[in-house]
């Protein structure tokens, strides 16, 4: 019954450690330093404690685009997991049909981030945009340069249209990885449609789902391209996201130790949150199936 | 090193946190953690504990500096205060 652990492998991981030492640690203790820091060349800098970190919680318009991102993030998620994991359902399981779905679902993720946004920047053009120009006759004063709330709407289907696919791809590898065995016991057991989906399919994809709603989420937490080339953050402020802020600041303004502040606060929020969902999916595995493959 | 703009309160705290790592890693050299159960909602080993002692750690830290007048320090002995309890009885 004992399992003898022999924890030698992690030496195994030393030269992957080093990499990631230089591609992120080292970074990342830098962003530290800068955020206490007022530094203005390599040789004029001035200790300010935690001053930035002071000045950026408390920075108003940084608190709404918190808010807005985490509006954002759960929006997209709440729309691109369900209907990622039907359209799995759905999708042909074999022959041509199978192949055929699978490229034309893959298409969007292909697509890069500015091109997605040109692409629905477009797209969306009251003046010849198929989708602003359709709506506008249908009767709707559709216009995302004006309206936040059709901003919104517009970011929220442009991401739903580029993202629903890995969710949709990721069920279905994990979809096809049941054997059949269980869909035979659930038959002979007369199950119903919906007690297969709850009691064999979604458990099953549960280690896919993990994968996919962390990925989504920090992808969507960090977005910046999409929504800075459809609206530019418009109208007004309303569709600026966190890295769009931060980016002015760092970049725009060269504010180095409040964007380092700002910076590791985002890093804390990332982390947090990637720590709950993924505590709670693998605890919510662990309590349903309590006698596992042990 | 000089790009890196070291000060010495960041430089004690990396120097915190290395020790802590090699520190865990000596430890559970000597007794491997058994995962249990404490006050905490979930069962945790040690070195879960010790990640959720330094992410609350660090909200404690920011909820002080951001929100109230108290000292830093103040935010400091609770936070290790917390991770105590936490290491002990969580």
């Amino acid at each position: 019954m004992n399992k003898v652990q022999n924890n030698r492998a992690w030496l195994l991981i030393l030269p992957m450690l080093l990499l990631v030492a230089f591609s992120a640690i080292i970074p990342l203790m830098t962003v530290v330093n800068y955020s206490v820091q007022d530094v203005f060349d390599a040789h004029t800098r001035f200790f300010t404690g935690t001053e930035w970190f002071e000045a950026i919680l408390n920075d108003r318009s940084l608190q709404a685009a918190l808010l807005r991102q985490f509006a954002f993030s759960f929006t997209i998620l709440a729309i691109e997991v369900p209907l990622g994991i039907g359209i799995a359902l759905l999708m042909p399981k074999r022959g041509w049909q199978a192949s055929t779905v699978l490229i034309l679902i893959t298409l969007p993720l292909l697509i890069p981030w500015n091109v997605v946004g040109s692409i629905w920047q477009l797209f969306t053009r009251g003046d010849i945009g198929l989708m602003g120009v359709g709506i506008r006759e249908l009767g709707y004063a559709y216009n995302i340069t004006r309206n936040p709330t059709d901003a919104w709407a517009t970011i929220i289907l442009m991401d739903v249209w580029h993202w629903t696919p890995l969710i949709a791809l990721l069920c279905y590898s994990g979809l096809r990885a049941i054997p059949d065995a269980y869909y035979q016991a659930a038959r002979i057991d007369r199950a119903s449609r919906w007690a297969v989906f709850r009691y064999i399919q979604l458990p099953k994809l549960t280690n896919v789902l993990v994968i996919g709603v962390l990925l989504r989420f920090m992808h969507s937490f960090m977005i910046y391209a999409e929504p800075f080339v459809l609206t530019g953050g418009g109208p007004g402020s309303s569709t600026t996201f966190l890295s769009q802020t931060l980016t002015t600041m760092a970049i725009g303004q060269r504010d180095l130790g409040p964007s380092a502040a700002f910076s590791l606060i985002y890093f804390l929020v990332i982390l947090l949150v990637c720590w709950v969902f993924y505590t709670a999916i693998m605890n919510s595995q662990k309590d349903a199936t309590p006698q596992g493959e042990a | 090193m000089e790009w890196m703009v070291w000060t010495v309160p960041t430089a004690i705290f990396f120097a915190v946190i290395a020790a802590m790592l090699l520190g865990m890693t000596a430890w559970e050299l000597v007794s491997p953690t058994v995962e249990r159960r404490g006050f905490l909602p979930i069962a945790t080993t040690r070195g879960d504990r010790l990640f959720i002692g330094l992410l609350s750690a660090a909200y404690i830290h920011l909820v002080t500096v951001g929100f109230t007048e108290l000292s830093i320090w103040f935010a400091l002995g609770i936070s290790l205060l917390w991770l105590l309890v936490l290491m002990r009885w969580g």
